[in-house]
């Protein structure tokens, strides 16, 4: 347990919203360990976080603080050595391999730095492609009401190559609701965009956290952003603390 | 396949200069499947034509010069008809002579002995059927050379005269020379280097190649036991060829490693591929694509680059091989293509499918952060 448990108890087990919901994210004294032997490293040291749905949470810290580890965790891309995860209610640490990516395509969302979009793809094809994973990430809204709901519509049949950092991480947000979920993971949205760019992207996060009633996590160093989040916490040497 | 195509087309200059790599393999394979054919039929058509499912040559003779060095008694002949399963059974004598026409051609040929009521004597497609003395029918190719039904054609050295009464349908070819039946009577005066006029020794009378077999389950080793001769099934004869064996070996050869060349270069260009898209793969991954969805779309797309490629050089193959003019033993068989294409496509997916199994080691998780 770490001094930022009490803090992350205190700020989010309960959402701004109400009472915890078993819609969103829950971690529960999670511990990552990276590395072998002397080497080894608490990526995340006991962490406890919960975020309700439709809440709009933010982590900061420094870098190799452990915050892309917090969110490898909570997406089910990584196995902590404890604790334990739950997404809508669903366990994503007791999971197998498979059984994790299923659970990934159905209840997560994640947006990466730069959007990380597909060079090959068209913006449509971009919130398409999911559809094609099986049948469990069968497409649940549709691409071109997403586009136009992020102010894509216009330039769907662009590829990434074509459009602005701004634009592509405005699609890379659609591609990240498109299959519905309801955890989305953020990850360091504003890194390679200007400040008014990173205004209008965060604030289009937490429009669209309400709007889909979805928990987000997001993971920033840019401090200016914080303004549109809900909660917001600091982590620290893989402890994580209310702020 | 959904993001298969959409690759192909906007990586479309890397993978053109990846399918025209392998569409020159296919070019290649093309060309020397044709050569290889061609080979075989200018080695071998000639035995091909023969409606015969053995040989039976003399015991302990060089299986790989055996219808040059063989000699057995004309007696065999009755031995082997009277073997269980055997149809019919016929003495046989080749020789290699050189030989100039009437009309000034010269040429070499590869004399076919037999008798011309035996189920051996061919069948002609213009003049007449064996049965002159010293008549000869001639492979359409010896045609083509210059011989023309009429002329008379002078063995080097004997001075024995023979004349061209009928030519065959076809290429009748062996060792790279053009067949002519002959009585065999005439054969073992030839083969026994008598001259005009001169007698033929009664030895040479009784002294044949082989005996050439048809039938159906003949235990070719009881009928060796019987006769005191060395069996080869026809295919097994091929090899009797002066140069088949190394002709067809070293094609052979050359073809496995343009299968291997072309497995490495898919392997190759693929497994760069997907290192170059190691992070769409992680992108992917942590979007829920599950392993089996991304490979099978690797191989897809592999397959339709190797599909499309090969297509393209077979067509180019068989254009530039129809462009190869008579002089060049060419012949392209649409099955051996087909066989080769197959084996060009499946070896070229086995190496990419290598290089495309690296996609289950991918971590998801470098998706997060900075990591390109």
């Amino acid at each position: 347990m770490n001094a930022g448990t009490t803090a992350t108890e205190r700020t989010g087990a309960v959402g701004p919203h109400g009472s915890a919901q078993p819609d969103g994210l829950l971690m529960r004294d999670v511990t990552m360990l990276l590395g072998d032997g002397e080497d080894t490293v608490r990526a995340l040291d006991g962490v406890h976080l919960t975020v309700a749905a439709g809440e709009f949470a933010a982590v900061v810290g420094p870098s190799g603080s452990g915050k892309s580890s917090l969110l490898a965790v909570a997406g089910g891309l990584a196995v902590p050595a404890s604790g334990t995860v739950t997404v809508a209610g669903r366990p994503m640490t007791a999971a197998s391999r498979r059984a994790r990516t299923a659970l990934r395509r159905d209840l997560v969302g994640f947006v990466f730095q730069s959007g990380n979009l597909l060079p090959a793809l068209t913006a449509v094809d971009q919130l398409r492609l999911p559809a094609r994973f099986g049948s469990s990430g069968a497409v649940r809204r549709d691409p071109m009401e997403l586009l136009a709901e992020v102010g894509m519509a216009g330039k769907a049949d662009r590829r990434p190559h074509q459009l602005s950092g701004g634009e592509r991480q405005r699609v890379g947000i659609a591609r990240a609701l498109v299959t519905g979920p309801r955890l989305l993971l953020v990850d360091e949205p504003t890194a390679a965009l200007d400040q008014a760019r990173s205004h209008d992207i965060v604030q289009m996060l937490a429009r669209e956290t309400r709007r889909h009633g979805v928990a987000t996590v997001m993971v920033t160093h840019d401090t200016e952003v914080l303004r549109y989040c809900d909660s917001v916490y600091e982590m620290m040497d893989g402890a994580l603390r209310g702020v | 396949m959904f993001l298969a195509v959409r690759e192909l087309r906007f990586a479309r200059a890397r993978f053109a200069l990846m399918g025209a790599v392998i569409a020159l393999i296919a070019v290649l394979m093309v060309l020397l499947s044709g050569l290889s054919q061609g080979l075989v039929r200018d080695g071998v058509s000639g035995l091909q034509e023969l409606p015969v499912t053995s040989f039976a040559f003399s015991r302990g003779v060089a299986r790989d010069a055996a219808f040059t060095r063989s000699v057995i008694g004309l007696d065999t002949v009755g031995s082997w008809s009277r073997q269980p399963g055997v149809t019919e059974a016929a003495a046989f004598g080749s020789a290699l002579i050189n030989a100039r026409s009437s009309s000034g051609v010269e040429i070499d040929l590869a004399l076919f002995g037999v008798e011309p009521q035996s189920f051996l004597a061919p069948e002609v497609a213009t003049g007449s059927p064996l049965g002159a003395p010293d008549g000869i029918v001639v492979s359409s190719t010896a045609a083509d050379a210059g011989l023309r039904v009429g002329d008379t054609v002078t063995v080097d050295r004997l001075g024995t005269r023979l004349t061209v009464v009928g030519v065959l349908a076809g290429q009748h070819t062996f060792g790279h020379v053009d067949v002519a039946y002959l009585p065999l009577a005439a054969w073992q005066a030839t083969h026994a280097g008598t001259g005009p006029g001169e007698p033929v020794p009664d030895r040479a009378r009784q002294e044949i190649t082989a005996v050439a077999v048809r039938g159906t389950g003949v235990d070719l080793a009881a009928g060796d036991a019987a006769a005191g001769t060395e069996s080869m099934t026809l295919p097994e004869s091929y090899g009797a060829s002066p140069g088949y064996t190394a002709e067809t070996s070293t094609l052979t050869l050359i073809q496995v490693f343009l299968y291997l060349i072309c497995a490495l270069v898919a392997g190759a260009f693929f497994t760069v591929w997907t290192i170059q898209r190691k992070h769409e793969l992680a992108v992917l991954r942590a979007l829920g694509a599950p392993t089996g969805y991304l490979l099978r779309d690797g191989l897809a797309q592999a397959l339709v680059l190797l599909l499309a490629a090969a297509a393209v050089g077979i067509g180019a193959g068989v254009g530039l091989g129809s462009l190869i003019g008579s002089g060049v033993p060419f012949a392209l068989d649409p099955q051996a293509v087909a066989v080769a294409a197959a084996l060009l496509v499946g070896l070229g997916l086995a190496g990419a499918a290598v290089a495309v199994a690296r996609i289950a080691a991918v971590d998801p998780a470098t998706a997060l952060g900075g990591n390109r």
